[in-house]
């Protein structure tokens, strides 16, 4: 481990990996933003109503088991 | 295709709601006790376990771990099989993980007032039960996840990419936090440093709050509204940006914690950056939670249940957009260390998360126990004292944080300071306490009305325990599928990609820190602290000084003139852990022992400022801490003291730990006798003269070698 840390501490400018980072999100965000223009409308209609769809035909079992 | 049947079994949902209500109420009673305690500092008289430094923590760690947590872990054991149309997994690994939550927070509730602490805020618990929170939480997550692979349906809804999230991230941040090493069962150092230290506690500390009280909380949002109001999420589109933006981001924000501190520029920079992008996905999810219910809003009018919702989804859009604000460097120059920050954080908690958690017990409870609501009437009157009891909290402390910062700021036109003592910005803004301490009494009691009517619920209806659904088997995967979609059917590469983006942001912060030497410029005078001054210094971290005093004075005039040279990173390298506070209800302690400065003050005023701060002065909050002079230091544990920081880098002389105790006596002797020719009759090997001894050594490094 120490070796690794000797060699990145010598890394002139390391200090640049934050702009290097906030290019990642950017990129990031690109890609996930095209990834969703890109979800076909019925799909994404399907996993909406995914919380509804148990609604009106849960049955009571009277605490019963199946 | 033929459909299965299965069952859903409300036992553990059940059982965290009933947790989250009784958790509930003793989380805002502990809040309630310690704001009285701000105003009658003698409360606590000679109580040591009741006094304010040492319940703040039960406070915050019941609020958020309790009753925040225990919510949300209702929420998931209810929506989660429900969305994924399979039982959870494993019934027994359900209930390990709810009594071994509830055993931790006993344990919590067992230590803090005893003054066992590690004294990172939220993160204060000793290091046997951060073993066992780790092992809980390993079982709550594979729990989740193999329900995930055994699922029905194809798709993962968003809710529970929010519930994966939490998990993920809160382990990193749990472990990394918490690596020390032990000294007793009761007692560890942490790896990290000052300046390091910090930084990785508000890497952890602000998180906890993205991942504890906001993700989880969102997952919620995304299923109950819906399910409530019985529409589907204004855009799903939106909510899968939200998401990844919104984890991606958060966790590079923690720095804003330290601005104007002794954290590398860049480093702050980050925070900062970071912090205002999050409006963005914060705003987009606030509004998406709130546009779920366009054309509903006759409902919100009539239901509580709803109407807890869009109060608690606004908040959260409230405090979304004040944290951006606030980690402003000029803004944050105004509100740290002020109670402005701790409005902020209850317009989060008792606005966003209390409410969410009331709302959804509300719409629960009478779903469990077949009945109907026991009274509406009363759940809409415990809405408006709640709305009215948060406001009346948060707005005067509004106004005292202003206040008291301007105060702190203010010159004579001679250039003086023009309030030098620090009490009397204190003085100044206690009506605004009484105010608070009423705020939160209106809150507390809207929520025994809420206990009151849920139990009424479930009384007049029986426990339904399981219901029966059916669904088609599981489809097996299209191999057509790509991007997002493919990603979603596959919990275990989803869980991982969650992963990497928070690593991240996490990676980059973090570990530039601890290469870079010149980021902790060394300080040549700065030297590892005495015996003696190193047990006083783990009594302050026991008592939490750091709750109410800061050690960290910024590069600004006021601060400079009123406590001294500013805090540098290389002064803070022996310190295991950091105690740099985040709020000044009492003077910064950073320069505390420099004699040349105006505030320093001898041995035998802090003898008897701890024992009797008001005899010492009279208008001061703070309470009293006799037990000091009574409780003694454990002298066979001192060596093993140094032992243990000599590991961590803390450079004592190999054999030093022999010589500790003879040289702790020493010191001991030398202020002792100092005490007594002043007239304190002082024992031998008391707490006090540790603590004094280490109140005196403070900042003096810098200035003695000038």
């Amino acid at each position: 481990m120490k070796i690794v840390i000797n060699q990145l501490e010598q890394i002139a400018g390391i200090e640049i990996y934050p702009i290097i980072s906030l290019l990642i999100f950017f990129t990031f965000f690109i890609l996930v933003a095209y990834m969703v223009m890109r979800t076909d409308k019925k799909e994404i209609d399907e996993l909406s109503n995914m919380p509804l769809d148990n609604n009106n035909d849960l049955q009571n079992d009277d605490n019963q088991q199946i | 295709m033929e459909l299965q049947k299965f069952t859903y079994d409300n036992r553990l949902t059940n059982f965290f709601i009933w947790a989250t209500v009784g958790w509930g109420v003793v989380a805002m009673l502990v809040g309630l006790t310690a704001a009285f305690e701000l105003i009658f500092p003698n409360m606590s008289g000679e109580i040591s376990w009741l006094v304010f430094s040492r319940i703040r923590p039960v406070h915050t760690n019941a609020a958020i771990f309790a009753f925040v947590g225990n919510g949300f872990f209702a929420a998931i054991y209810y929506s989660m099989p429900r969305l994924l149309k399979t039982p959870m997994f494993s019934k027994a690994m359900g209930n390990i993980h709810f009594w071994g939550w509830q055993l931790i927070i006993v344990l919590a509730a067992l230590t803090y007032p005893f003054g066992f602490s590690q004294s990172k805020e939220y993160a204060e618990l000793i290091w046997p039960i951060d073993i066992l929170v780790v092992l809980i939480w390993v079982v709550f997550g594979l729990n989740m996840i193999m329900t995930l692979v055994k699922r029905r349906v194809k798709h993962i809804y968003v809710a529970i990419w929010f519930y994966i999230a939490t998990w993920v991230t809160i382990a990193v941040l749990y472990i990394v936090n918490n690596l020390a090493i032990p000294v007793t069962w009761t007692l560890s150092y942490p790896i990290y440093a000052g300046i390091q230290d910090a930084l990785v506690q508000w890497w952890y500390g602000h998180n906890a709050v993205a991942f504890f009280l906001t993700t989880p909380i969102l997952g919620m949002m995304y299923y109950f509204i819906p399910k409530v109001a019985n529409r589907p999420i204004y855009s799903y589109k939106l909510s899968i940006i939200h998401f990844w933006a919104l984890i991606f981001l958060y966790i590079w924000a923690g720095p804003h914690h330290l601005l104007y501190s002794a954290l590398p520029d860049w480093a702050q920079a980050l925070g900062v950056v970071f912090s205002v992008m999050l409006i963005a996905p914060s705003w987009g999810g606030m509004i998406n939670g709130l546009l779920t219910l366009r054309g509903a809003w006759d409902k919100v009018r009539e239901d509580p249940v709803l109407k807890m919702f869009v109060v608690g989804v606004t908040a959260y859009g409230m405090s979304t957009f004040e944290g951006p604000m606030l980690s402003l460097k000029t803004v944050n120059a105004l509100s740290h260390f002020t109670d402005w920050t701790i409005a902020h954080v209850h317009i989060g908690t008792l606005g966003w998360n209390a409410m969410m958690n009331f709302g959804m017990i509300y719409w629960l409870i009478p779903k469990l126990f077949k009945t109907k609501l026991f009274s509406v009437k009363l759940a809409n009157i415990h809405f408006w004292i709640a709305t009215l009891g948060m406001l009346f909290f948060s707005i005067p402390l509004y106004f005292a944080g202003f206040t008291q910062a301007l105060m702190w700021k203010e010159f004579t036109a001679e250039g003086f300071l023009a309030y030098p003592n620090f009490l009397e910005t204190v003085t100044q803004i206690l009506p605004m306490y009484y105010l608070r301490a009423f705020g939160g009494t209106l809150y507390f009691i809207g929520a025994l009305l809420f206990v009151y009517n849920v139990w009424k619920t479930a009384a007049q209806g029986s426990f339904m325990r399981y219901e029966s659904d059916e669904a088609a088997p599981k489809a097996l995967p299209n191999p057509k599928e790509s991007g997002h979609r493919k990603l979603e059917g596959r919990p275990l590469q989803f869980t991982v990609a969650a992963l990497v983006v928070i690593l991240i942001g996490g990676l980059v912060e973090i570990i530039p820190m601890y290469l870079v030497k010149s980021n902790i410029p060394t300080i040549s005078a700065v030297k590892p602290y005495t015996p003696l001054e190193l047990e006083g210094r783990d009594i302050y971290v026991a008592e939490g000084c750091y709750l109410c005093h800061s050690q960290m004075i910024r590069p600004f005039r006021n601060e400079t003139e009123r406590y001294g040279e500013y805090t540098k990173a290389g002064e803070t390298v022996y310190d295991h852990p950091f105690q740099f506070g985040s709020k000044r209800t009492g003077p910064d302690l950073a320069r505390a022992g420099v004699k040349t400065l105006p505030n320093y003050k001898p041995d035998s005023w802090h003898y008897n400022h701890m024992i009797n701060p008001q005899k010492v002065s009279p208008e001061s909050i703070m309470p009293q801490y006799p037990w000091l002079a009574d409780n003694e230091i454990d002298l066979s544990v001192t060596p093993d003291k140094i032992r243990v920081m000599r590991t961590l880098g803390v450079p004592y002389p190999e054999g030093y730990e022999d010589k500790a105790v003879a040289d702790l006596q020493a010191q001991y002797a030398e202020i002792a006798n100092g005490l007594r020719s002043s007239g304190i009759d002082v024992g031998d090997n008391k707490e006090i003269v540790a603590m004094i001894a280490y109140l005196q050594r403070l900042g003096t490094d810098v200035y003695n070698s000038k």
